[in-house]
């Protein structure tokens, strides 16, 4: 923890130029995991409103999650899953300096997320083509509960495809920095704490599976 | 004695100075130098501060005399919306974190700067444009929310008034604080200055620690929630509304859950202000350094738990009342500790009163009263008494702007000659605080007295017989102004015109910030320094004071 420590290099060897002098890794993943703490805590809120209506209305929670289709949630489930691994292998490969191998992992990582969202856009048009949507004749017409299903299962996995969308983006800049030498095997900590964001999208995603699709 | 044993920082530009690529007011809003920052946002929140006590001025004036003063009834209920909003989300929760914290925490860790000094900088844009946005909805057809700063539901998504950018500022002004908070546990964590141990931190450092905590902890479901609000609203999603099958009662313990601890993000940097204040000017260690730095803790934990005091009168079982009262009565004892030990300090101190210790002493004193009254709600049977009524008003700007707005202006006193190297006028500084305090107690005292009789909080119009306490108040609130001008205007005279200093410790305290140039150089420190003591080991009979001005700082080191 001394001063010394983290305001000497980190790693010996540099290659064209001295490391900066502030850069301390260490900060700033301490600095991700708190953002993901918040994260975490946001996504919290949410689960704990879907417990309490669903405490109050069991009946119609349950009648409601038939409506969703569970076959294209599992795909879709098996899609991010596949992707932390892809996340991963990305940074284990850069730690051994393989750079275009490295490239090609966080892109075919963009391209998971980008199937998922076109699953969860034919997903959701289905509903919307259904009458399932806020505001529609048909979802007010039926009961409170289901009308609360509804409403936290759009705003809960609509702001989930969301920090999807925002991980492909923040992955595609960590592919450019790598292109750019800016992310290397002795500097990888960006695209480490891209890697914690992409995680940490997975894990809200295994709880949402659950909890929409598969208790019904 | 003094925290560091030496510290070179002669002959190297201050930060006021113009070094950067930048020129002019670019130089400051693209600055990632936590000073600027500070001063960011300092100028920021003052400005937020000024349009705050405009809206209360007109809300006295209106309460002057029963029935219509000044304006409608619905102008009335936008104008206090807007004050609570700008007072709690643009002045007093960002206040001291955003502007001092900035400032000086590097600084008393021995940093150069935060760990995340870009980041610093795009948590004062998001706080601007929170600001802006809520000050934009006063423009827009529909007229500003009228809601009060709570956004209750189901009235926050019936109304017709622009809920929807006063929610998306308080949105912005929330990931604005849970930036800095992040910001600042980093920067704590890892960049404290070789021999700075946990215990040898300031306590304004420690006030900071537990405060950034409670940023990053509370404040996400704060801004969850107003989101729903905001997406309920715009698309008719049913989350609370229970015509959508929602639950109102759950929107409110949802805005409690942050909104209370968020209380205490606002006071216990106040309370980090004051035990930094009390051993300088009574020229003693302070008692109970550890007690102090972990009551800060305490509170962040106890606070996070008793959010359900705000609802007692909302409907809850009757164990959740139990629970949360007793809570309640837990988190007076960590803030008790900090009073008793402030006052223990300053026992048989040497005590020099000049205008930081005068607004130190009155935080203990306003902060006292408004604590106490916060006990006295979280007893069940007296809290349905009150609920509601003016007592709660009266409450809480003490606790509030007796709090933390007088932590503001102690900081400001203390601190301003060292961010800027002028000094301000000492005695009309002293009128100005007396003009303050008089004004200030006559402004809030006779809310108390008023609730307690009965007086609704919020209302446009009053029976005749509470008349009386509405017009003291009233004149309380010019006289309370008085003492703001005359302080304000002292303090800015003594920016542009005021006696320059340049010697380092002009109050003679022991912690960091004190033993680098007036004003500080780029980058605060030339070389690191190491800490060998306390931040506040004072020997007592010896002239510390004379001592600590002189410009070499070797002979200090000798004592440790």
């Amino acid at each position: 923890m001394s001063l010394q420590e983290h305001a000497a290099p980190l790693v010996s060897g540099t290659q064209e130029q001295a490391v900066h002098p502030h850069r301390d890794d260490i900060a700033s993943r301490m600095g991700m995991w708190l953002f993901l703490f918040t994260e975490l805590l946001l996504f919290g809120g949410m689960f704990f409103l879907y417990s309490v209506y669903r405490f109050e209305n069991k009946e119609a929670f349950h009648n409601a999650a038939r409506e969703l289709d569970t076959l294209i949630g599992t795909i879709n489930t098996a899609i991010l899953l596949t992707s932390s691994l892809t996340m991963a292998l990305s940074i284990a490969a850069i730690q051994r300096n393989k750079k275009v191998l490295s490239i090609t992992l966080q892109l075919i990582n963009v391209a998971f997320g980008l199937v998922f969202l076109i699953n969860k856009y034919f997903e959701w048009s289905h509903k919307i083509s259904l009458g399932l949507y806020p505001k529609s004749d048909i979802l007010l017409g039926m009961d409170k509960g289901e009308i609360v299903f509804f409403g936290l299962y759009y705003v809960m996995t609509g702001l989930h495809g969301l920090h999807v969308l925002i991980g492909m983006v923040l992955i595609s800049v960590m592919t450019n920095f790598t292109i750019k030498n800016i992310i290397t095997h002795e500097n990888y900590v960006k695209l480490e704490a891209a890697g914690l964001y992409w995680h940490l999208v997975d894990i809200i995603w295994i709880f949402l599976f659950p909890l929409f699709y598969l208790i019904t | 004695m003094s925290q560091a044993a030496v510290i070179h920082t002669n002959g190297h530009p201050s930060y006021l100075d113009n070094t950067g690529k930048y020129k002019g007011l670019r130089s400051w809003i693209f600055s990632t130098d936590h000073k600027r920052i500070g001063i960011l946002y300092l100028t920021s929140l003052l400005s937020f501060f000024s349009v705050g006590v405009l809206f209360g001025f007109l809300i006295r004036l209106e309460l002057l005399t029963p029935g219509k003063t000044i304006m409608d009834p619905q102008t009335y209920n936008s104008i206090f919306t807007l004050h609570g909003v700008i007072m709690i989300f643009l002045f007093v929760i960002p206040g001291i974190p955003a502007a001092f914290g900035n400032f000086f925490l590097p600084i008393m860790i021995g940093a150069k700067d935060v760990a995340f000094p870009r980041l610093n900088l795009f948590s004062w844009y998001l706080y601007v444009s929170g600001g802006l946005l809520a000050l934009i909805s006063i423009l827009l057809p529909g007229g500003p929310a009228d809601t009060g700063w709570t956004f209750y539901i189901p009235y926050s998504v019936r109304t017709g008034t622009n809920v929807l950018p006063t929610l998306f500022a308080a949105f912005l002004l929330g990931f604005s604080s849970i930036l800095t908070g992040l910001n600042f546990i980093t920067t704590i964590h890892r960049m404290r200055a070789p021999g700075m141990g946990w215990f040898k931190m300031p306590l304004f450092v420690w006030g900071l620690y537990a405060t950034a905590w409670i940023q990053v902890l509370a404040t996400p479901i704060i801004g969850i929630t107003l989101l729903l609000i905001v997406i309920e609203r715009l698309f008719g999603v049913g989350i609370f509304d229970p015509a959508l099958g929602g639950d109102p009662i759950l929107y409110q313990h949802l805005f409690w859950i942050y909104s209370h601890p968020a209380v205490y993000i606002m006071i216990v940097p106040a309370m980090g202000v004051v035990s930094e204040i009390i051993p300088v000017f009574s020229r003693r260690t302070i008692f109970g350094y550890k007690f102090i730095a972990f009551s800060s803790i305490g509170i962040a934990l106890f606070g996070s738990l008793v959010w359900a005091h705000h609802m007692f009168a909302v409907g809850m079982s009757d164990t959740g009342q139990f629970v949360f009262s007793l809570l309640t009565f837990l988190v007076a004892i960590p803030s008790a500790i900090k009073v008793f030990n402030w006052t223990a300090t300053l026992y048989k101190g040497s005590i020099q009163l000049d205008p930081p210790l005068l607004y130190a002493l009155a935080f203990i004193f306003l902060f006292s009263i408004g604590g106490l009254t916060g006990v006295m709600q979280g007893a069940l049977a007296v809290d349905i008494h009150i609920t509601d009524t003016a007592f709660i008003v009266g409450h809480f700007h003490y606790v509030m702007f007796g709090g933390t707005g007088v932590g503001v202006f102690a900081a400001l006193h203390y601190w301003l000659p060292k961010m800027f190297g002028r000094m301000y006028n000492i005695k009309r500084a002293k009128v100005a605080f007396w003009i303050f305090f008089v004004g200030f107690n006559t402004l809030y005292f006779p809310m108390f007295v008023m609730g307690w009789l009965g007086m609704p909080r919020r209302y446009y119009d009053y029976l005749p017989e509470y008349t009386i306490y509405h017009q003291i108040s009233t004149v309380g609130s010019w006289i309370l102004i008085t003492g703001l001008i005359i302080m304000f205007s002292n303090l800015i005279i003594g920016l542009k015109r005021g006696k320059k200093i340049t010697e380092k410790n002009i109050w003679g305290g022991e912690t960091l910030e004190w033993q680098i140039e007036t004003p500080p150089i780029h980058e605060n420190f030339v070389d690191i320094p190491v800490i060998s003591s306390g931040p506040y080991e004072y020997k007592q009979n010896e002239p510390e004071y004379e001592e600590a001005e002189t410009e070499n700082g070797s002979k200090r080191g000798e004592g440790r």
